[in-house]
């Protein structure tokens, strides 16, 4: 069972597509929910099947290209997850959607928005599990493609297309790196499964194939110098997507780094190399990343850079090999980056903008809201007792105990970036509780937002005080 | 279950009151209670008992609470203070949900601070109460839009001084065995940088001098009870931790530093007294002063940096120089948030704080103007005032140790010059009373009516307090043993 819930998840996507084409519901939205439930029962059965006295043999025929070890658990029910998220959001956020696909707002052109993300969940999934350089580079393509037509959905809006182009040709570039890398080191080891890299001799070959594939990674997760899609493409997708893009492709470029790096982190002979692009490249995130989002006045865009600066913070988890540190971190990333993106599109919803200003005196207009936000916010620039912290805390300990490893320098960025997350993470609190707006009116939060928001930030507090579970998740 | 207890009341009650729970009866009851347990709580240190759960694995951290005389000294101050915050200042109409569980959440923050026994949360709890802080001083801060200026101001300094700090403790706790304070103990490298980084970090939070620009104007803005939590109380967790975390894991790096400290410190003092000397505005003038009286508090850590950073003797007890800052710092606390409470009185009846808009309140305030005379003689160091106590031990400390035919160590000239403070202290809070209370009666003063019961009551128990412990400081000293 276990090793077929992929199928079963695109199985799911495709007859939802049916659904849609050859006996529409009413309204298309209900996709969305009916997605969701079928990935709940999907996120259920992955959970009864993961237990370690019913673990079963991997079937003889897949055994070549797929591990179920607890990592690969962790990850596909990170995606499932999050796949999960996105179509609740998106049905909260239909009024938006409609009105970009369809000159007169009905939902006619709407309806594979909905059943897209599973088939991103299911490339989530078998990527999860992939041991072979091969799988690992299918699955994630069957995720690009895919992020591909979502990005640019809203096709009436400029911005969204766009964000398409821009997507389409830096993801193909990096696409090329990736292929390219996996060439190169096939070429030096003889083998792509990984395995079989153990005790390798280190040669240039192979590690300007790791390099190679180190940057197109880096494009996954906005890591630089392959960061500078993030932003634009951020503003420009539809909301619940760019929630997706920020979360999913982020885990997914991680996972895929883990798996991949992991042997050549272990031997002694390549270590020392990749620690050290990996360092570099964290420098240079931490830096871009917290320096540009302190000027921005785009709540959206504003996100986007902290996901760039949050990267900085998982490469150098990477880079000390502080595996579990780097999974519990895009844990409470996912649940910080869907809170917020669930508050973000409901102000797009409400107030037809994305400017921090359209938060003004929202502590007014719906505390919940304001005080959610506010602890969202916290947990993002790493507040002491939400979740974000602990994220923080064990990085910065990877890495203070790593000094062999990583610089001293790398370490005093890292810490200033930390600062400077206070500060533009701050300004959106300053917002909402010191300004003030003409728009009094109260904001309503429709059930699924309200309930998401309240479960999300809930969980921040709650793993920000008691945080062994996530970990003994992680194993 | 005692000390848990003591958390749960403030972090419940603030929940209820956004939930809809009176506001100002359930504040004003759970303060009441929590007084009555860590007063019991701090005479039976037992009884309190210990609390410690498992919450992280690598590296360990506990989730562990527990009291010695140092964390119940404190945690007394953190309870009497709430009390009296929650009694002072008016709350603006309709603003009751934000204005009282603003104040139950910092003193949830503060006493988590003082009685956690684990680096992280130590930590964490800090923070916890940094939040609502930035948002009252922007929210319901005295002063139009400068209030957010201000505010800002604040949140930006304190997320440094955290940032930095937090930099500190982890390296130092990446090379202890865990994060619990009962594993504190020097560490073996880097102790120069752990040092340097706690003392900017702890210092900032503190205020001290270059990074104290933050603290007179955010208290000068803040409503009442927030300038009497976070000067009274909040502010002393950076003391407390670099007295207690601090000098156990890098007491050579602060060696290494001691000029440097000694320097800043009387910056402190001297410096920032003859800014406070200049002020012409009540608040602000508090304010300053408070930034000039963490001088000697440091003063007294660096006494105790000098004899070697142990701050435990033999029996257990506290050293002399560790007694000292423990009891200046309770001293201050208490008269620094008597003196705001009377300042926002002030203001409630004249409309001002400016000193030279005010005058002859004397004649219409005689009980207002009895108390502020207390509080200002409490601060100038007035013997049977609790202040006194802890300058005179701080001032001694300084020379614990010290012989007539040695040289002068840099200690002792720093003990000879900061006791100028003192007269400064006189030459401002003279000044300050003088133009408030004496002198013509002028037009804002006219109709003023004296306080009424309710409005003394914080201010009673704050100067029993200070009177108490003035008297027979032996009352604090025992915890200490």
């Amino acid at each position: 069972m276990q090793y077929y819930l992929e199928f079963i998840v695109a199985g799911l996507g495709l007859v939802l597509l049916l659904w849609e084409a050859f006996a529409a519901p009413k309204k298309k939205a209900t996709l969305a929910i009916a997605g969701a439930a079928g990935l709940t029962v999907v996120l259920l059965a992955l959970i009864g099947t993961s237990c370690s006295s019913c673990a079963s043999e991997t079937p003889q025929w897949m055994a070549r290209f797929v591990n179920n070890d607890s990592y690969a658990l962790f990850f596909k029910g990170f995606a499932l997850i999050s796949t999960i998220l996105v179509l609740l959001m998106s049905f909260d956020f239909q009024k938006i959607i409609n009105k970009f696909t369809s000159p007169d707002g009905s939902d006619t052109n709407a309806g594979e928005f909905y059943c897209l993300p599973i088939f991103a969940c299911a490339g989530l999934m078998w990527m999860a599990s992939a041991t072979d350089l091969v799988s690992i580079f299918v699955a994630l393509e069957l995720v690009t493609i895919t992020f591909y037509v979502m990005v640019a959905f809203m096709r009436r809006n400029v911005g969204s297309l766009e964000a398409g182009v821009k997507y389409l040709i830096l993801g193909a570039l990096s696409t090329g790196f990736l292929v390219y890398g996996i060439a190169w080191v096939y070429g030096a080891t003889g083998t792509t499964e990984i395995a079989k890299f153990v005790d390798l001799e280190s040669s240039s070959a192979l590690l300007f194939g790791l390099a190679l594939i180190i940057i197109s990674l880096g494009f996954k997760v906005g890591a630089a110098p392959m960061q500078l899609w993030i932003p634009d493409v951020y503003q420009g997708a539809p909301t619940p997507i760019t929630a997706f893009l920020s979360v999913a492709s982020k885990a997914a470029g991680f996972g895929v780094a883990i798996t991949i790096l992991r042997p050549f982190l272990a031997s002694p002979a390549t270590q020392g190399s990749v620690v050290t692009i990996l360092v570099v490249m964290a420098a240079a995130t931490l830096l871009f990343g917290n320096l540009a989002a302190l000027s921005q006045t785009n709540f959206k865009r504003l996100l986007a850079y902290s996901s760039i600066a949050h990267a900085g913070f998982l490469l150098l988890g990477l880079a000390t090999s502080a595996f579990d540190s780097v999974l519990f971190y895009l844990a409470t990333y996912l649940v910080m980056t869907f809170a917020a993106f669930f508050v973000l599109a409901l102000i797009r919803s409400e107030e037809d903008s994305e400017e921090i200003s359209a938060l003004n005196g929202l502590a007014k207009r719906n505390p919940l809201l304001a005080g959610a936000l506010t602890i969202i916010m916290a947990s993002m620039a790493g507040v002491p007792l939400t979740a974000g912290f602990v994220g923080k805390f064990k990085i910065f300990e990877a890495a203070l105990s790593n000094l062999d490893k990583v610089s001293w320098l790398v370490i005093v960025i890292a810490f200033i970036g930390a600062a400077a997350g206070f500060y533009y993470y701050f300004k959106i609190i300053r917002a909402i509780y010191w300004n003030t707006n003409e728009n009094q009116s109260a904001i309503q939060l429709p059930l699924i937002t309200k309930v998401s928001v309240i479960v999300l930030t809930i969980a921040l507090l709650v793993f920000g005080v008691f945080p062994l579970p996530i970990f003994n998740l992680i194993g | 279950m005692l000390l848990a207890l003591l958390l749960i009341i403030p972090l419940a009650a603030s929940i209820a009151i956004l939930a809809g729970a009176p506001a100002r009866l359930t504040t004003l009851g759970a303060a009441a209670l929590n007084l009555i347990l860590g007063l019991f709580a701090a005479c039976c240190p037992d009884c309190a008992g210990t609390i410690s759960w498992l919450v992280l694995e690598s590296p360990a951290i506990h989730f562990s609470l527990g009291l010695d005389g140092m964390s119940a000294v404190m945690l007394v101050l953190s309870v009497i203070v709430t009390l009296a915050a929650a009694l002072s200042g008016s709350c603006p109409e309709g603003r009751e949900k934000l204005w009282y569980s603003s104040i139950l959440l910092i003193a949830a923050g503060a006493i988590g601070a003082f009685i956690s026994t684990d680096l992280f949360f130590f930590y964490a709890f800090h923070e916890l109460a940094l939040i609502p802080t930035f948002l009252m001083i922007g929210i319901l801060g005295r002063g139009g839009n400068e209030r957010k200026a201000v505010a800002w101001k604040t949140t930006v300094y304190l997320a440094f001084g955290s940032i930095v700090l937090l930099a500190g403790i982890i390296l130092a706790g990446t090379q202890l065995e865990s994060f619990s304070f009962e594993h504190l103990a020097a560490v073996e490298n880097h102790q120069n940088a752990i040092a340097l980084l706690l003392i900017i970090g702890f210092g900032t939070l503190v205020s001290l001098f270059p990074f104290h620009s933050w603290a007179a104007p955010a208290y000068a803005s803040a409503p009442a009870p927030i300038a009497m939590l976070h000067a009274g109380v909040l502010k002393k967790f950076g003391l407390y931790g670099l007295l207690r975390v601090g000098l156990a894991v890098a007491p050579e790096g602060m060696q290494h530093w001691l000029n440097l400290l000694l320097v800043l410190l009387l910056c402190n003092i001297i410096w920032v007294g003859f800014v406070t000397i200049n002020q012409k505005n009540l608040a602000s003038m508090l304010g300053n002063s408070s930034v000039m009286h963490m001088g000697y508090i440091f003063l007294a850590i660096a006494a105790a940096i000098a004899s070697g950073g142990n701050i435990f003797t033999a029996d257990g007890g506290l050293t002399l120089a560790a007694s000292a800052a423990v009891l200046l710092m309770f001293a201050h606390g208490i008269s620094i948030a008597l003196s705001f409470s009377l300042a926002d009185r002030i203001e409630a009846k004249t409309g001002t704080l400016e000193m030279n808009k005010l005058g002859g309140l004397a004649k219409t305030a005689p009980k207002l103007c009895f108390l502020f005379g207390l509080v200002a003689m409490a601060s100038i160091g007035l013997p049977g005032l609790a202040n006194f106590a802890g300058e005179i031990m701080v001032f001694l400390s300084g020379f614990e140790g010290w012989t007539s035919d040695q040289e002068l160590g840099p200690v002792q000239i720093a003990t000879i010059i900061a006791i100028w403070g003192v007269v400064m202290s006189a030459v401002y809070m003279l000044r300050a009373f003088r133009n408030t209370f004496q002198g013509p009666l002028e037009a804002k003063c006219e109709n003023v009516t004296d306080l009424s019961l309710l409005e003394k009551a914080p201010a009673i128990l704050l100067s029993l307090v200070l009177l108490a412990v003035g008297l027979y400081p032996n009352v604090l000293l025992n915890l200490l043993k």
